[in-house]
């Protein structure tokens, strides 16, 4: 982890809403090529986390930097201009254009070719968006939607991808895609920092994790560790269900 | 289940959107008591046929009949009059109002909704306790007490899923229809989610229909599987039977091994 220069420090963070600070005190680095899954409780602060990142929260102290850049309290649009895209959780497609429409908007600052590869990458990534090109986004169903809003992040070519439960009400096998091609992603050097409910699986595809309850960092290390640990299965992971073998790992190879 | 009526006909429902048959044929029979899971790829019409049940949407053609009466066409809120509830994939609260101030909306037939009474405290006080009681109780299975005053705006998306549900929970339906009610759940919640279910039924008989894909869960939970596929209803039966249908592994479930 020290070895590899960060692409993202977090130090000493505290950022919320209006006068609530929601992160307390939090500190993280995250070298290039990492995928990083951030794990807790509802509630916890990790998409606050996301958030405060690409400049959507108020910072009350310490700060954030991307590439050695300190880009603490800069625009969003500034922010995602400088190479790091970002799928919120909610509500994360323009539902007035079409499919067609959210993706190219990802690669606005691109030319012609590079929309047209942005495009061709998110189709391949999701083929059952194919026939939906020109539909209103706001006639997707949910899962359909993640998809286009996870293609129109991934349009731009970003250095580092947060990502905000991705596979939330995406069907299990695109889903596993999904995971699979984030994989693919570290590959070509891009960073992910993941928020997933799907825990188990998101620990197993990143080797390091972050544990947040209460706005606090309170692990950060190799993902089998939290795997492994009683008393964070107790507290958040809850117990291995037995259809976990016929239905999570199904889709596995 | 089988000896008793079913409280849910669906005959031949179609549903249209520009080009695209998003429901195309859906007959299905939903018994008292039961509960049903719906699973199928995204798009596959799942919440489409929700929004018809709850008369979000009319349909094209077909008819829906609720113990035994016709639905479609009805105004929402007399659906909803009748027994049916419905929670939504994207939570849809009242984000001015508190956690604690949305749930206590649920409860049908508060004594101060009547503008009579409403003047009169001592008609509603009491019931009001008996309901913010149990309201608070369940706010505590699903662990979401800590934000209990914080407006709904500012809970995590989690904790909105978590309280629509418990309101859902709370309108007390005969029918309650739930869109993915774990997405966005930590694991072990999720977990509870369905333990609360399991409770809600055997204590006021509601019949449940759950579209989900999380089906570590789901399939250990309902009795009854409906798989549907480009508008269309591929498979239905039990949660064994329908995993090993070769139509919902290839459409759905991916190849296996």
């Amino acid at each position: 982890m020290t070895t590899v220069a960060a692409i993202l420090s977090v130090r000493g963070l505290y950022a919320g809403y209006q006068k609530l600070s929601i992160i307390q005190d939090i500190s993280i680095e995250i070298g290039k090529g990492e995928i990083v899954a951030m794990v807790g409780p509802n509630g916890s602060g990790k998409s606050t986390l996301l958030k405060s990142v690409v400049g959507l929260v108020q910072v009350f102290g310490g700060d954030v930097s991307f590439e050695g850049r300190n880009i603490t309290g800069r625009k969003p649009e500034e922010i995602v201009r400088e190479g790091i895209g970002y799928v919120p959780q909610m509500a994360n497609v323009f539902t007035k254009m079409s499919v067609r429409e959210n993706i190219e908007l990802g690669a606005s600052m691109l030319d012609r070719s590079g929309k047209e590869e942005a495009l061709r990458r998110t189709l391949a990534l999701f083929p059952s968006l194919s026939p939906k090109l020109r539909e209103k986004a706001g006639n997707l169903s949910g899962g359909e939607r993640q998809m286009v809003a996870i293609g129109r992040a991934m349009a731009a070519n970003p250095k580092l991808l947060l990502l905000d439960e991705p596979t939330a009400g995406v069907a299990p096998i695109v889903a596993e895609q999904l995971f699979r091609a984030l994989l693919g992603l570290r590959t070509q050097g891009v960073t992910v920092l993941l928020v997933e409910q799907n825990a188990r699986r998101a620990l197993t595809l990143a080797e390091r994790g972050i544990v947040m309850t209460q706005g606090r960092k309170v692990y950060d290390g190799p993902s089998k560790d939290i795997l492994d640990d009683q008393a964070i299965r107790n507290l958040f992971l809850g117990e291995p269900r037995k259809a976990d073998a016929a239905g999570g790992s199904r889709h596995n190879t | 289940m089988s000896s008793r009526s079913p409280i849910l006909e669906l005959k031949g429902i179609r549903k249209k959107f520009g080009g695209v048959n998003a429901v195309d044929g859906v007959s299905l029979d939903i018994r008292q008591g039961g509960v049903y899971g719906l699973i199928g790829p995204n798009g596959s019409g799942k919440s489409t046929l929700f929004n018809l049940v709850s008369g979000l949407l009319q349909p094209d053609a077909g008819e829906i009949r609720f113990e035994g009466r016709r639905i479609d066409g009805l105004p929402i809120r007399k659906i909803f009059e009748l027994g049916i509830s419905r929670s939504f994939q994207i939570p849809r609260l009242f984000f001015g109002m508190t956690v604690f101030d949305n749930l206590m909306c649920a409860p049908k037939g508060q004594t101060g909704e009547s503008p009579i009474s409403a003047l009169r405290s001592e008609k509603w006080h009491v019931q009001e306790q008996v309901f913010a009681r149990s309201m608070r109780a369940l706010l505590d299975e699903l662990e979401i007490s800590g934000v209990y005053l914080n407006p709904a705006s500012e809970i995590s998306g989690g904790q909105m899923k978590l309280l629509q549900l418990a309101i859902a929970l709370a309108t007390e339906p005969k029918l309650l229809l739930l869109d993915e009610p774990t997405a966005g759940v930590a694991p072990r919640i999720a977990q509870d989610i369905f333990l609360a279910i399991e409770e809600q039924r055997r204590r006021t008989g509601t019949t449940f229909f759950i579209i989900e894909h999380r089906l570590d869960i789901l399939l250990e939970k309902v009795d009854h599987v409906f798989v549907m596929h480009q508008g269309k209803l591929i498979s239905e039966g039990r949660p064994e039977q329908v995993t090993q249908d070769k139509r919902v592994i290839e459409a759905y479930l991916g190849i296996s091994g």
